[in-house]
This record gives structure tokens, C-alpha cells and sequence, in this order.
């Protein structure tokens, strides 16, 4: 199948993520990128382990972390993994329309995810003196989630521009597998959050 | 000719109808993992956050263990590995675990020298 035939709903096939040879070269690529991406958050989290409790007199996870905060952010990202499946099956439908809108919730909840985790970051440098120099585990910290942050960010940026560049052109064999790869890294992005939300926070406020 | 185009048309509202189903089954699933993840992360936070009431060896085991299943249904069902044709990522994926888990395991023992 051509990259930019029209499709009706009825013509658009049942994976036009994979339709194309572009799209699964697109597809498999993408995976071994996340295999990549995998090992880059092991070693930070690995680091984060080893010198999480080397606070050099500074304040400590215990009594920095507060579950409130973590519980909504841990939220906020967790639902918009959902409203991203729910673009991607409006998608596969051939429907554009409600795939942008879910797409744009999608990002809402990732844009307050990310101030809210600007505003932690600030609480913790103001409140506590607690910053990327303060100690060892202070550098281990900021590393480790403030990649994941970047993460969002690049994330947030991606989605924005795909639908910006696709708005006017409507579902193609040429879109379809950009939007799929979209959501696989936003869908990544959280799978790494479920593991910093029990790593760092939760284990750090047991102690 | 005409007929022909008819009876075309025709398989296709079929193949929609049947393609639209199995989509809508799909989500469904999603949606009910969705809800099993909404309740791990609560019984997570609540964990830590009542561990009194608990010996505290079973506070982080346990947490652990829940992100764990959190990870499978993110992998398998919001990222469709559970679906045909994923046989090489799940490879590549198995094999960024693989040197994951070992990175893990070289700096949780560098420190207890």
C-alpha cells in the first residue's frame, strides 16, 4: 500500500501502524531504541541505589518525600497513559478527529505532571537546601528524575509537533505508524515513573 | 461491473464491522488493566503509608513486587506486546532487561564493599 493513498474507514487497514515497510522498519527500530533506553534508566537507577542513603549530613529521602504529592503526579501520568491507548484505538477506527482530542488530553495531563514536578523540584531546593551539589544522593536524585522529567518534556514536545505537522492532512499510512511510535514512548515513559514512584519515593519514605 | 463493486463494498462494511469489534474488545481490556494498575498503585501507597501496622520486611518486598505486575500490564497490554508480531521486540526489549538487571546487580554489590 501506498505512504500517502486516501483511505476511508473501510479501506484503512487493521494495523496501519505496520502497513507500510517504512512503518515496521519504523516499529522494530523504536522497540530496540526502548531495549536502549532501558539500560540508560537501569544505571541511573542502579547509582541512585547505591548512594541514596550518602546524604552528607544533608536532609534525608524520609523527610523530604511526602506521598501526596508523588500519588498525584503518579496519577496525572498514569491516566494519561490511558487517553493515549484511547487515540491510538480511535486511530486504528480512522478517526482523526477524536484521536487529536485525546491526543490533546494526553498532553494536558503530561504538561501538569511536569510543572508539578517543577514545583517539587523548587520545594525541595528551598525548603530543604536539598540540591544536585548538596550531596551525593542529592545528585543521584536530580539525575535520575530529572531525566525521566526530560523525558516527559521531549515526550510533550513530540506529540505537540506531530499533531501541529498532521492537523490538516488527516490518517495516512504515512502518519499512522509516527502517531503509534508516539504513544509507545509515552506508554515507556510511565512504565519508567511506575519504578522511580517505588524506588525512590515509596522506598524512600519506608527508609 | 456494477454488482461487483456492490458486493466489494459490501465485504468491506463486513471487515469494518469485524475490525471495529476487535478493536473495541482490545480497548476493553486496556480499560479493565487500567483499573487493575489504579489499584496496585493505591494498595502501594497505602503500604508505606500504614507500614506501622506491618513487619518491615514486607513493606518494600511487597512494593516491589506490585510495580513489577504494573510493568507487565503496561508492556503486554497498553503496549500491545501481548499481541501477533512482537517476537523481536520482546527480544530487544528481554535484552535491554537482561543488561538492566545485571547493571543493577554490579552497583547494589560495588557498595557493600
Amino acid at each position: 500500500m501506498e505512504m500517502n493513498q486516501k483511505f476511508t474507514a473501510e479501506t484503512f487497514p487493521h494495523n496501519p501502524e505496520k502497513a507500510t515497510e517504512e512503518g515496521k522498519n519504523k516499529f522494530l527500530a523504536f522497540w530496540l531504541f526502548l531495549g536502549g533506553e532501558t539500560v540508560l534508566f537501569a544505571s541511573l537507577f542502579g547509582t541512585f541505589l547505591a548512594l541514596r542513603n550518602s546524604t552528607a549530613g544533608g536532609a534525608s529521602a524520609s523527610e523530604m518525600f511526602e506521598p501526596k504529592l508523588v500519588f498525584i503526579a503518579t496519577m496525572l501520568l498514569l491516566t494519561s497513559s490511558l487517553t493515549s491507548v484511547y487515540a491510538m484505538y480511535h486511530m486504528k477506527n480512522f478517526e482523526h478527529k477524536k484521536m487529536m482530542l485525546w491526543l490533546g488530553i494526553t498532553l494536558l495531563l503530561g504538561l501538569g505532571f511536569l510543572l508539578l514536578e517543577i514545583y517539587e523540584f523548587k520545594h525541595y531546593m528551598h525548603e530543604f537546601e536539598f540540591t544536585m551539589k548538596s550531596s551525593a544522593f542529592g545528585s543521584a536524585f536530580y539525575t535520575l528524575v530529572g531525566t525521566h522529567g526530560a523525558h516527559v518534556f521531549v515526550g510533550l514536545l513530540w506529540i505537540t509537533t506531530l499533531m501541529l505537522r498532521n492537523a490538516g492532512r488527516g490518517l495516512n499510512l504515512y502518519n499512522a505508524p509516527k502517531f503509534y511510535v508516539a504513544s509507545l514512548y509515552w506508554h515507556f515513559i510511565d512504565v519508567v515513573w511506575i519504578f522511580i514512584f517505588t524506588v525512590v519515593y515509596l522506598m524512600g519514605m519506608v527508609g | 461491473m456494477g454488482t461487483n463493486t456492490n458486493s466489494h463494498q459490501g465485504h468491506n462494511q463486513v471487515e469494518l464491522k469485524y475490525h471495529r469489534r476487535k478493536h473495541a474488545e482490545e480497548m476493553k481490556q486496556q480499560v479493565i488493566s487500567f483499573l487493575f494498575m489504579i489499584v496496585l498503585t493505591l494498595a502501594s501507597f497505602a503500604a508505606v503509608i500504614y507500614r506501622e501496622h506491618m513487619d518491615s520486611y514486607f513493606t518494600v518486598p511487597f512494593i516491589l513486587l506490585l510495580a513489577v505486575v504494573q510493568l507487565i500490564f503496561q508492556l503486554y497490554y497498553f503496549m500491545h506486546m501481548k499481541n501477533k508480531g512482537h517476537s523481536t521486540t520482546s527480544f530487544f526489549l528481554y535484552s535491554g532487561l537482561t543488561v538492566a538487571i545485571i547493571t543493577l546487580l554490579t552497583f547494589l554489590t560495588l557498595i557493600w564493599l
